[in-house]
């Protein structure tokens, strides 16, 4: 054996596929686990004989597992894939290891629509997904115009343009809550803290492509990606279409994010710690970095929804103050206990 | 002998400012050339140019005869790699890592590095002295250590010509001294063609073959270390009274600063 093939840390196809068939049967796993969970009582046995069709048409189990849980679940998938994949992307598109999906101020833009469409009454099926998707694109159109320049997007341009753009939506959000009703600002604020509960099987067959296109287009991508963190000219000289390459990561992943938001609200803190972990335990690359994060996505936001529906069951949290009020002193526990890994290793 | 790299009148301009005017020069295969100039006199512009991440205004560049037109940036940088004065990862890469980048140019877009890719990225850590940290992270390095990785990253790439900007600026004596030794020694036994870029005057008066003096974006003075390192030259364009005598261990001129 020569000296080049001991070298440990290079990555193979086969490794990626192994941890990413790893991390697959981990998300089943979750996800049955987040079947059996909840208000009503579910049994393993009960889920395996609704999947086998050994349990009759009208029991009332078949209608809580494949009308409100399994679609629920699968939103919960769907949405932490697309933060995940999008916090990835955007960090290394920014070269900035604390970039969320949100930081163009696409939460905010979608937020002011939703929040227009509840206060004038539309339903969560068309109206507030509708709106919202509307304010998320009109944001990206207005950051990406003003952050535009000759030379293509110029990273602190695009961050402070997606941070001041963001301000002025946040205090037309907060003008409305101020003056919302009182029944509409529960629903209100569950939206802005991220809601699954709305789930329809129609939303998913909308969702679930485009998610995983958006995930096969930045997975080609990824070497492309690895370079440019390293800085855009050394990339340019490599051989990489950095603007090209920046430009389809930035228009996918906020039209991903427009989407998402549209149908599951403010989901903040999984873009940023489930990348964060990703690259902990597998360093850089993107072509591993991108499935783990986005099925780790997929997991935790899994788990962290069912949380939402169990821990004060039978009421309900928004998903969001889970994902916040776990995610936050883990990541700094973490980053005490570790340092920032994204400088050491 | 046929130069790998040559340069033909060469012009640019930076929104209406002339940075670079009526530049022509060649690099010969297994030569150092070396690039001085005071700041502001358009070196590491005029690398850019060369390596054809800035497109001249002016004049054509050809790489063993071919116009850079006729290339795309991929193909390009099959045959000139470039090490920069200074980079920063932001992400935590092993040193391996590193040097497989050189081989993107190489590779189509789903492709993994196989074991040929994979051969010649250890053999350039080899040869930089760098094998020994393959795998240990961009982040624990020194300097000097960095640069070499560096240095390998862009013999990966496998090009004809290596460029480098300032790439001992930040390093001190040892590792000057190590880097300039290792470029004259790869330049000779791999015959490849070295432009570099730098403030040091006595390093590159003693490792280059063949100098340009820039002055305000021109070619001042250009020929072998003895006809170019000159006190008059070199008080005129570095705007500052030196003296120039002879370096007793290489036999070449050496500034001192009055």
């Amino acid at each position: 054996m020569t000296d080049e093939l001991k070298i440990k840390s290079i990555l193979t196809p086969q490794k990626v596929i192994f941890v990413t068939l790893m991390m697959c049967i981990t998300l089943v796993v979750v996800m049955v686990l987040s079947l059996v969970l909840g208000t009503a009582d579910v049994s393993l046995k009960d889920v395996i004989g609704v999947i086998t069709g050994s349990v009759p048409q009208d029991d009332p189990i078949r209608l809580i597992i494949f009308k409100i849980r399994l679609p629920r679940i699968i939103l919960a998938g769907l949405v932490g894939f697309a933060l995940s994949l999008g916090g990835v992307t955007f960090q290394a598109i920014l070269r900035n290891p604390l970039a969320d999906p949100f930081i163009l101020g696409v939460s905010s833009g979608s937020a002011f629509g939703a929040v227009i469409a509840i206060t004038v009454g539309f339903s969560f099926s068309i109206g507030v997904p509708l709106l919202s998707f509307g304010g998320a694109l009109f944001t990206i159109f207005l950051v990406m115009f003003l952050g535009a320049r000759k030379m293509g997007m110029e990273s602190s341009t695009i961050l402070l343009t997606g941070v001041i753009v963001n301000a002025f939506f946040t205090a037309i959000i907060m003008f409305f809550i101020s003056t919302s009703a009182d029944d509409r600002l529960h629903t209100m604020l569950f939206w802005l803290y991220g809601d699954l509960s709305q789930s329809q099987y129609t939303q998913l067959a909308i969702i679930g492509p485009f998610v995983l296109i958006a995930g096969l287009i930045l997975y080609s991508f990824s070497r492309d990606l690895n370079i440019i963190t390293t800085g855009d000219e050394m990339a340019s000289q490599l051989g990489v279409n950095v603007s090209f390459t920046k430009n389809v990561g930035l228009i996918t992943i906020s039209l991903l994010m427009g989407l998402v938001v549209a149908f599951s609200g403010l989901i903040g803190f999984v873009g940023l710690i489930v990348p964060h972990l990703a690259r902990m335990a597998f360093r850089a690359d993107h072509r591993m970095l991108i499935p783990v994060a986005s099925i780790g996505g997929a997991i935790f936001l899994i788990a962290a929804d069912t949380l939402a529906r169990t821990l004060v069951s039978p009421s309900e949290l928004p998903v969001g103050v889970i994902t916040a009020f776990l995610g936050a002193p883990f990541f700094l526990i973490l980053l005490r206990k570790r340092g920032s890994h994204w400088s050491r290793s | 002998m046929e130069p790998i790299l040559k340069l033909n009148n060469i012009g640019f301009k930076y929104e209406e400012k002339q940075i670079l005017k009526d530049i022509s020069l060649e690099v010969k295969a297994g030569e150092i050339l070396g690039i001085l100039g005071p700041n502001g006199s358009g070196k590491s512009t005029l690398l850019r140019v060369m390596d054809g991440i800035l497109p001249p205004e002016k004049g054509e560049i050809f790489i063993k005869g071919k116009s850079y037109k006729s290339f795309s940036r991929n193909r390009l940088a099959r045959e000139v790699a470039m090490v920069a004065q200074e980079q920063h990862f932001r992400f935590s890469f092993s040193c391996i890592e590193v040097v497989l980048m050189g081989r993107f140019p190489h590779l189509k877009r789903l492709q993994f590095e196989n074991s040929n890719d994979l051969k010649i990225a250890a053999d350039a850590l080899k040869a930089t002295h760098a094998f020994d940290f393959a795998e240990r992270s961009i982040h624990d390095l020194s300097g000097g250590e960095k640069q070499r990785v560096l240095v390998a990253r862009a013999l990966a790439q496998e090009p004809r010509v290596i460029l480098l900007d300032e790439p001992t600026s930040f390093l001190d004596l040892k590792f000057k001294r190590e880097i300039f030794r290792l470029i004259a020694s790869l330049s000779k036994e791999k015959g490849l063609g070295v432009a570099i870029v730098s403030h040091d005057i006595d390093l590159v008066s003693q490792y280059c073959s063949n100098i340009i003096l820039l002055k305000n974006g021109t070619v001042y003075k250009t020929g072998d270390p003895d006809s170019v390192i000159t006190a008059e030259n070199i008080e005129d364009v570095y705007e500052c009274p030196v003296l120039v005598d002879r370096n007793p261990l290489s036999n070449r001129p050496r500034v001192s600063v009055r």
